[in-house]
């Protein structure tokens, strides 16, 4: 039985449409699967050259069982974000003569051999090594070491789903898992239980006395067996296969009347955004973008590069703007034929997405504004960044979705979610970030700051200014692709 | 006002329609039959400029329609799923087609108001959206859009498939109504003889993608398309 399973893995896998289609993003995959693996094997090997460098007195072995507390409350928040229990595949299953239990174990244990539980392995494989080696520990002790970190992944591994499952059914499903972690983060770092040092001392004590193993071993059989129980009660139809029915309030949005004839279509990308799993985890980025900058410019180094603050303030007053413009028009690809054949302007259509994206860069610029705490010359670059962004980036976005053939699926998360992406979305990320960057720093270094955001402002001015003659442009861009894009758009991938 | 010349459809080498000439005169009611892979659904795309033509066109109302646009403001059609929007309520629905139709909301209000029992208490005030329907609701809602903002022509591919006996009965009755009072040119397709008889007065059989049939719709019409599908 387990064989088919296998087998059937293998054939949706090879088989699926998108396969071989999407080279770019494989590559870029493999690149960043790999760029983990590396960083995970590396850090074993570093922190221990670290140790012995810096700190020659302390153990290495009971210095890492005292990180292990951080790493699983770490682990366990990425996994509740990132790693899905793949139940719908099962539906065609449940007519067949399949045991319902086998379907569950074979669900279940397929989770454990996921690239997230390998991850780790990188890390602590080397490093006991390294600990027997170099005579810290026995051989003996890191093996059941070993042993219980494992042990201690896969329990992760089925916590993630328990949680999932518990919160799932609620609206702000990330909640639970956000309150969890950082109440055990608050506990340790108050003072008021220290679970760290528990974690680490239990870690240790099991690893010299292998017997008692037999504590997360139990711990594991118990979270297995509960979401074995989980699961064989959602293996029906009418509970966790179907998708869930939430009563909707219909919203008004009578103010977007104010902006004319664009105002249904508004209305409809402003739904579109709220009520979609895709986009509506994508808001979450607004906040990353927003932030972008207070990765670099606490930094004394940044502080001194102005020509840097130019791809700052693009990336963080132009977040939504790459993010929703980047998919233009596939946000709509599951009804465009509908579109097609209704009495519309292309126009019409084009120019609901313009002011959309837009009125973002005036919002992000405005919310951005606190960025003058780091001096006038940021809060100068974030404004020409965004009137260019207004002027260039919003006309070079949409004339990039002309290319756009790949159809977008609503209802699917956004996290690394690669549907929809082909070499338009990295191909347009030169016009739109690099080149400005790289304009106002030749600028910079030839001229001074004030000439180069003069040019650049000057640049968003003439664009804005172009507005509808760029317009007219795209759209006759638009009409010649209609028939490729409906099309491409009827195609599943 | 259709007139169908020397239209025809080839993927690669494969001919999928090929009709010399058609003519559907305003008021008719018109009805397309054959089997999966005749062309059915071939010839309303086309007809909505959803697909090219590889030669020949369609002439809607004077207009060549992979030519000019201005043959939307008067045709509608509901062809599958994907003419509906997912994430909007009903109600959402048809006041987004009524407003891409010039028509406001008490006039949407005032036709779907007509239309209660066809909905059978099933669509409106549900506060669902259309994705969360079941597929004969989701067909309900597209008909009924697609009846939005009094169109001369009506497209309709496969309206009586998923939807209950009663339903379908009532639906035969808007079709009709259409045809006979309103003089609204209505095209539909269909896999059931029956029903496709009992509303169309000309029916068309199309057999890998050629006209093999041209009827007007008489006593003896069933008769004889079955016998033709019996083969």
């Amino acid at each position: 039985m387990v064989k088919h399973f296998i087998s059937l893995e293998w054939k949706s896998f090879f088989r699926s449409a998108s396969f071989g289609k999407s080279l770019a993003i494989k590559i870029f995959m493999g690149f960043f699967a790999s760029y983990l693996a590396l960083i995970f094997a590396s850090s074993g090997f570093l922190l221990m050259l670290y140790l012995e460098r810096k700190q020659p007195e302390t153990d290495p072995f009971l210095f890492f069982n005292g990180l292990i507390f951080f790493w699983f409350l770490g682990d366990l928040l990425i996994r509740f974000f990132f790693q899905k229990l793949p139940v719908m595949t099962v539906k065609p299953f449940l007519t067949l003569p399949v045991n319902r239990g086998q379907i569950v174990n074979y669900v279940l244990k397929k989770s454990m051999v996921s690239f997230v539980n390998f991850l780790p392995l990188l890390t602590i494989i080397p490093f006991g090594i390294l600990l027997i080696v170099k005579g810290y520990t026995s051989a003996s002790v890191v093996i059941s070491w070993w042993v219980m970190l494992i042990l201690l992944i896969l329990i992760n591994n089925f916590l993630n789903f328990i949680i999932e499952s518990l919160s799932a059914e609620r609206e702000l499903s990330f909640l639970p898992i956000i309150l969890l972690t950082s109440i055990l983060y608050g506990l340790n770092y108050f003072d008021v239980i220290d679970l760290a040092s528990l974690m680490s001392k239990a870690v240790t004590g099991i690893s010299k006395n292998p017997y008692y193993l037999i504590t997360p071993i139990a711990i594991l059989g118990v979270l297995y067996g509960f979401n074995f129980n989980i699961l064989i009660k959602k293996l029906y139809l009418d509970s966790g296969l179907r998708g869930k029915v939430k009563e909707v309030n219909a919203a008004n949005l009578e103010w977007t009347k104010s902006f004319g004839d664009i105002a249904p279509f508004l209305q409809l990308d402003l739904k579109m955004i709220w009520r979609n799993k895709r986009t509506k985890s994508s808001v979450w980025i607004l906040l990353m973008g927003l932030f972008y900058g207070l990765f670099f410019y606490p930094q004394p180094t940044y502080q001194d590069l102005p020509w840097f603050f130019m791809l700052i303030g693009v990336f963080s007053t132009g977040i939504f703007l790459i993010s929703f413009g980047q998919f233009i028009p596939a946000w709509d690809s599951g009804y465009y034929k509908l579109l097609m054949s209704q009495n519309i302007k292309y126009e019409q259509y084009l120019k609901s997405k313009f002011t959309l994206m837009a009125f973002s860069v005036v919002v992000l610029f405005i919310l951005g504004i606190p960025y003058v705490y780091f001096g006038w010359k940021v809060l100068i670059a974030h404004f020409v960044a965004a009137i260019y962004n207004i002027g260039v980036n919003t006309h070079v976005i949409l004339y990039g979705g002309s290319f756009n053939r790949k159809k977008i699926n609503l209802d699917q998360k956004a996290a690394f979610n690669y549907q929809g992406t082909g070499a338009v979305q990295w191909l347009i990320g030169i016009p739109l970030l690099l080149f400005p960057m790289g304009l106002f720093a030749l600028l910079y270094f030839i001229t001074n700051f004030e000439i180069a955001c003069a040019i650049l402002s000057l640049f968003g001015v003439i664009g804005i200014v172009f507005h509808q003659k760029l317009m007219k442009s795209i759209t006759d861009k638009y009409t010649k692709s209609k028939y490729k894009m409906i099309d491409a758009f009827d195609q599943e991938n | 006002m259709i007139t169908t010349l020397n239209l025809s459809k080839k993927y690669k080498n494969n001919e999928v329609l090929n009709i010399e000439s058609l003519e559907i005169p305003k008021g008719q009611s018109f009805g397309l039959v054959g089997n999966n892979g005749a062309g059915k659904t071939t010839y309303f795309s086309l007809l909505l400029d959803l697909i090219q033509p590889t030669t020949g066109h369609i002439i809607n109302n004077s207009i060549q329609v992979n030519e000019g646009e201005d043959w939307k403001p008067f045709t509608s059609a509901f062809i599958d799923e994907s003419f509906l929007i997912g994430y909007l309520t009903p109600e959402e629905y048809f006041y987004f087609i009524g407003e891409l139709r010039g028509q406001n909301k008490a006039d949407i209000d005032t036709l779907v108001a007509q239309f209660e029992d066809f909905f059978h208490g099933e669509i409106l005030g549900q506060k669902k959206y259309l994705r969360d329907l079941s597929k004969g609701n989701q067909k309900k809602v597209g008909i009924v859009a697609a009846l939005i903002g009094n169109p001369e022509v009506i497209i309709l591919d496969e309206p009586f498939a998923n939807l209950d006996p009663t339903t379908q009965i009532r639906l035969k009755g808007i079709i009709k109504d259409l045809a006979e009072k309103q003089g609204v040119t209505i095209l539909i397709s269909s896999h059931d003889l029956m029903h496709v008889t009992d509303v169309c007065d000309r029916i068309v059989v199309l057999e890998k993608g050629r006209i093999v049939k041209d009827l007007v719709t008489s006593e003896a019409t069933l008769k004889e398309l079955e016998a033709h599908f019996a083969g």
